[in-house]
């Protein structure tokens, strides 16, 4: 089977979430690389996709129409490409998730949306209703358009030898969108999504200068990335990107610090594969503590206090 | 200008879903059923662009079974004009959902369609990705703020690590995220009302559209459960904790 990866990156390098993404492209077939944008950065994104171990080839596609990923521009160059393989795999990542089901519907082929784990070529899991629940499904589409999530599979190596890179080109400019601006949170501490640490925080920080006051000198001092849950986004406290569940990012760090968050099931959703959880919280029957290895009962206001003096 | 709002009935947000023993699927035998959070903050900024003169008509739109005309029923009573519920029983995929509301785009010819970003059931988040791609419209997706400009739509999308700013052509797709607006709550007078407001109902065979599934799904199992560990009783004994894990010095 003949897979197609398309490789997200960034100044230059792979993103994390892409070489989990190339591990699970692996579990199907002979992996090809896609490499989309504009410029020299693009190029070196692409040498350096060349050089992940199991990436037999890469394509790169570089024209100023793909400089945003912009999904009515890539959506048809990756349909046309994909004559010549079985299954494209994105990252369930904003990026693949605008994507991947523009390509699917122009191939007439159903979505498998956030694949957990690989059973066979067409078999595949993936969490629904918020992770509550797992279906293990079938595809009867002749080709497999997959999102897979990051945080259920290793991350592929840069090891071998950089294999051949070849350019390919599509359609141009689709004339419908255009790219107007960017925001990006800028932040010294470590990206949420592939943070060894993080810490996060809920309503009961009670404002947003009390969050940044009790979370961030934690997250400092283990070096780690701050979240938050969507009640403590959701009342202002933190910003949208800091949001950790369900309608936010879903992660799996080494160790995840809950701090004021009750543990609803749409927070729960988006970090109970992580490895260990710690959880401080004034209700010793908060629903956190059902999953957490380790729990702490107390006002988090003097807690957090004394375990950054302690640490 | 009209809008389409897509909208469909699910487990509401505050049940917790319970997997049948059988292992067949989520139980749903008894249990409370809403609009899906995102759509209903779709109906909502649709209500928006036409309180403030952008949009003249709102037609909400189901695929589900006859149960869904309560979801159309409550988008009514927010304050969309008409609804279209093609019913089936059938469990449909975003693949067909998208081909159904293609056929309906076709017909009522929307300058935008606004729907949730995904459904809290199957979490696909695909449909308005894939109505996009074949009616051959540009896509707004996760959207945090949405403005029309002349004949186009800048939308703000929520995207990992920030915020990113695209301007679409109309007519365009626009999925919605969670910090676009808060919804309303129908008044009691606007409840009534909506019981008179018309209310299609069509089938997927009125649009030929194939709804046959292309998953099957073979079984659908409870998340390996986590332990609840120990509760710790101090400060120095987390920090002990910490340490052994390598987290800290």
């Amino acid at each position: 089977m003949s897979v197609l990866v398309l490789v997200e990156h960034e100044a230059g390098v792979p993103k994390d979430a892409s070489l989990s993404t190339i591990t699970a492209a692996q579990k199907l077939g002979d992996v090809h690389a896609l490499i989309v944008g504009e410029g020299v950065i693009t190029k070196r994104a692409a040498e350096a996709a060349g050089a992940i171990a199991g990436v037999s080839k890469v394509l790169l596609a570089d024209s100023v129409a793909y400089a945003h990923m912009l999904p009515e521009n890539i959506a048809p160059l990756i349909a046309a490409l994909m004559v010549d393989y079985d299954a494209l795999l994105c990252n369930a990542t904003s990026i693949g998730k605008n994507i991947a089901p523009r390509v699917a519907a122009l191939l007439d082929v159903m979505q498998v949306s956030d694949v957990l784990s690989v059973e066979s070529a067409d078999i595949f899991t993936r969490p629904i209703y918020a992770g509550n629940a797992i279906a293990t499904v079938k595809s009867s589409d002749a080709k497999k358009v997959l999102t897979v999530r990051g945080t259920a599979f290793e991350k592929a190596t840069a090891v071998q030898d950089y294999v051949e890179v070849s350019h390919v080109v599509g359609p141009m400019d689709a004339g419908l969108s255009r790219f107007v601006s960017a925001e990006v949170s800028k932040s010294e501490r470590p990206e949420l999504t592939s943070a060894r640490i993080i810490v996060s925080g809920g309503r009961a920080l009670g404002s947003s200068e009390d969050f940044h006051r009790m979370i961030n000198p934690l997250a400092d001092k283990l070096g780690a990335a701050v979240g938050a849950s969507r009640a403590a986004v959701d009342a202002g406290y933190a910003p949208n990107d800091y949001q950790v569940g369900q309608t936010g990012k879903i992660v799996a760090p080494e160790v995840y610090v809950a701090i004021g968050i009750s543990g609803a099931i749409q927070h729960l959703a988006g970090m109970k594969d992580s490895k260990t959880i710690v959880a401080i919280n004034k209700d010793e029957d908060a629903p956190i503590f059902q999953v957490a290895d380790l729990g702490l009962v107390g006002d988090l206001f003097q807690i957090v206090p004394e375990l950054v003096g302690k640490i | 200008m009209k809008i389409l709002v897509p909208v469909k009935r699910v487990i509401d947000y505050n049940v917790k879903p319970r997997v049948k023993l059988d292992g067949t699927g989520v139980d749903l035998t008894n249990v409370k059923m809403s609009m899906n959070p995102f759509d209903e903050i779709a109906v909502e900024e649709a209500i928006r662009l036409k309180e403030k003169g952008v949009a003249t008509e709102i037609i909400a739109v189901s695929v589900g079974p006859q149960k869904a005309q309560d979801t159309l029923r409550t988008a009514l009573a927010m304050g969309a004009d008409r609804a279209i519920l093609i019913q089936t029983d059938q469990e449909v995929e975003p693949l067909a959902v998208a081909k159904l509301l293609k056929a309906v785009m076709d017909e009522e010819q929307p300058g935008i369609v606004l729907l949730g970003k995904q459904a809290i059931d199957d979490d696909s988040n695909q449909t308005g990705q894939m109505l996009a791609a074949l009616s051959g419209r540009p896509q707004g997706t996760f959207a945090s703020k949405v403005e029309v400009k002349g004949d186009k739509v800048e939308v703000t999308r929520e995207v990992d690590g920030g915020l990113e700013t695209v301007s679409l052509t109309l007519p365009a797709i626009v999925t919605t995220d969670l910090r676009l607006n808060e919804p309303r709550y129908a008044s009691l007078p606007n409840i009534m009302k909506a019981k008179t407001k018309p209310l299609a109902a069509k089938t997927p065979e009125d649009y030929g559209v194939d709804i046959a599934p292309r998953l099957t799904t073979l079984k659908v199992e409870e998340p390996a459960k986590r332990q609840a560990g120990v509760k710790l009783g101090s400060v120095d004994e987390l920090v002990a904790k910490l340490k052994d894990l390598g987290v800290t010095a």
